[in-house]
């Protein structure tokens, strides 16, 4: 497998040449313009058979795509922040279209005040859109992430469309060692798209976006409903499957040192790297810390959170974002929620953080498990790193 | 992370610190470090203050946080430490490496540094004469490799030479050039003890 330097924008456009989609559709937005730059490029040179559709916005991108996917194409776009918002509009169409759209989308806090840094406000704002959601800690997760995610989108039980996510500048403009697919693996692994149904196809004819009112509206959201349901299971087969072939297995979630920990620290994203760093330290010190990533926010694994924090005694959600509705963080909220059955539950505490990009370094996390200890009962929201 | 290397370069926008930062960063990996390199998350303005950063390391690196506390810092000009305290987070047994006509000793009586070693090396004068240009990022590169000793110089030579063959193919004199300014600053690199 080619050993490579790349940067997480540039992980996710090699991603997409090997995926060689049919259309993309784009308009360029800071941290995420690369994507798309690098990938136009690909088309310039010829090294893609891709139709790119230079959009005039995010809102018409997300529209061609939907264009794109309705006529059967296999379809691919990227942006961020404000872009997605634009595209929100269209987002739950999308879904309801059983469209298997992939979105490679990079983590920005949303305006205003305008900023271009990482927290997850922009993913969270789209989160219940019907998308499968798939956050990646480092380049290589974001990589393997894009492959995987038109395998999932595309699988006959899932059909949604699903957007792979990486943290704003810290992934997004951070060079690593990756290892990418030989060309022809990366063909093979990806398969030809199966065109379900196209609206040029006049032997089957079909209509698209017609309106739905009382009768039946309802009974068309619950295949989204059952689909995301389905696509649990399949994203869990498809990281073994990935991990069998290419060694690097994925899950749902990710357990580090959580199996007998007594404090643990739940995130998402690039923050869950430096986290381990800190539980390596902290271990080596003598105390049981273990950290669990959340990689699948849609669908939200919530009994396999509750189990996986069925044996610690504290922990803290660690929230890139916030709900403003006076409870907590997305991610908080939603274990919270899936604890409420759990037999054993540990105490629970909510640090939102990092708003804006503001820096969580290592000291910031020592920080969190030490006060973690101290925690007595459950229910707290901080926002820390804030200055008073 | 025991043998974990954190450098910062300083430069102005436009110098190349975000590229020199990226191309020591291939170049150790393709001798079998496990690296990240990325430039300060900021506005980016031609000839303003601009860092950018290195992890090196045997072991797979996990880290995402800035990088505060560097074991190197290189400076690709010299004036920028009128305004920017370059030693910022450099730990006492730390490197300074500043491309400067001046001498070591002159560089830390000019920024009142205590502790922490100082290495000069006229990286302009070295990238004019082979390169043809005040590009001081490439030849900066023969000076880190000297003070870390982080990567076998011959292996990074080659390394370069090759990945340079491929990409300028059609003007040999630019990879000559490249070359040569990169093997003048890691013989002509000065430490205080001369």
């Amino acid at each position: 497998m080619p050993t490579l330097a790349k940067t997480g924008n540039e992980a996710m456009a090699e991603a997409m040449r090997q995926i060689n989609p049919d259309v993309v559709a784009a308009y360029p937005i800071t941290p995420a313009t690369e994507v798309v730059m690098i990938f136009s490029q690909f088309v310039a040179d010829g090294l893609v058979d891709t139709e790119y559709v230079a959009a005039e916005s995010e809102h018409s991108a997300m529209s061609a795509c939907v264009g794109a996917a309705s006529a059967g194409c296999r379809v691919m776009t990227g942006t961020s922040s404000q872009g997605l918002q634009l595209m929100s509009e269209i987002l739950p169409i999308v879904s309801a279209l059983r469209q298997p759209i992939v979105l490679c989308e990079v983590n920005r806090a949303l305006s205003g005040p305008i900023n271009i840094h990482c927290d997850h406000s922009d993913t969270m704002a789209v989160r219940d859109f019907g998308w499968i959601q798939i956050f990646s800690e480092n380049a290589q997760e974001a990589y393997d992430s894009v492959l995987q995610a038109v395998l999932i989108a595309e699988d006959e039980k899932v059909r949604l469309p699903a957007m792979v996510t990486t943290d704003g500048f810290i992934i997004s403009h951070c060079m690593e060692k990756i290892e990418t697919m030989e060309d022809d693996a990366a063909k093979k692994y990806i398969g030809e798209h199966k065109v379900k149904n196209s609206i040029l196809n006049l032997e089957k004819p079909i209509t698209l976006g017609s309106l739905d009112l009382q009768d039946y509206y309802f009974e068309h959201k619950m295949p989204v409903v059952e689909a995301m349901k389905q696509a649990k299971d399949v994203i869990v087969k498809v990281g073994k499957e990935f991990g069998q072939k290419f060694g690097r297995e994925y899950g749902l979630l990710e357990e580090y040192k959580l199996a007998d920990a007594e404090f643990a620290v739940v995130a998402l994203g690039s923050t869950c790297g430096t986290t381990k760093a800190v539980v390596d330290e902290l271990r080596n010190n003598g105390l049981k810390a273990g950290l669990l990533k959340v990689r699948v926010f849609r669908p939200f694994p919530g009994e396999e959170i509750a189990q996986a924090l069925s044996k610690v005694k504290a922990a803290v959600i660690l929230d890139r974002s916030d709900t403003y509705c006076n409870q907590g963080g997305q991610l908080y909220t939603e274990i919270r929620s899936a604890m409420y059955e759990a037999a054993k539950k540990p105490l629970l505490a909510n640090y939102i953080y990092g708003l804006g990009g503001r820096e969580i370094s290592l000291e910031g996390i020592r920080q969190i498990y030490k006060q973690l200890q101290e925690c007595q009962s459950s229910g707290q929201v901080i926002h820390f790193g804030v200055r008073e | 992370m025991d043998n974990l290397t954190e450098i910062r370069w300083h430069g102005r926008g436009g110098q190349g610190a975000k590229t020199a930062a990226l191309l020591f960063a291939d170049a150790a990996m393709s001798l079998g470090k496990n690296i990240q390199a990325f430039p300060e998350y900021g506005p980016e303005r031609m000839g303003a203050p601009v860092q950018s950063f290195n992890r090196l390391s045997d072991q797979p690196i996990t880290l995402h946080c800035g990088i505060t506390s560097p074991r190197i810092v290189v400076v690709l000009d010299s004036t920028l430490m009128a305004s920017v305290d370059v030693s910022q987070g450099l730990p006492a047994d730390g490197s300074l490496i500043v491309n400067t006509s001046k001498t070591p000793q002159e560089i830390r009586k000019e920024i009142g540094l205590k502790g922490a070693k100082v290495f000069t090396v006229d990286a302009s004068a070295i990238a004019n004469e082979k390169i043809g240009r005040n590009i001081p990022n490439t030849p900066m590169l023969g000076a880190l490799a000297k003070v870390s000793g982080l990567l076998d110089f011959a292996e990074m030579i080659k390394n370069t030479e090759d990945k340079l063959k491929k990409k300028f193919a059609h003007k040999p004199e630019i990879i000559r050039g490249n070359i040569e300014a990169i093997k003048a600053a890691y013989e002509s690199v000065e430490g205080e003890n001369g």
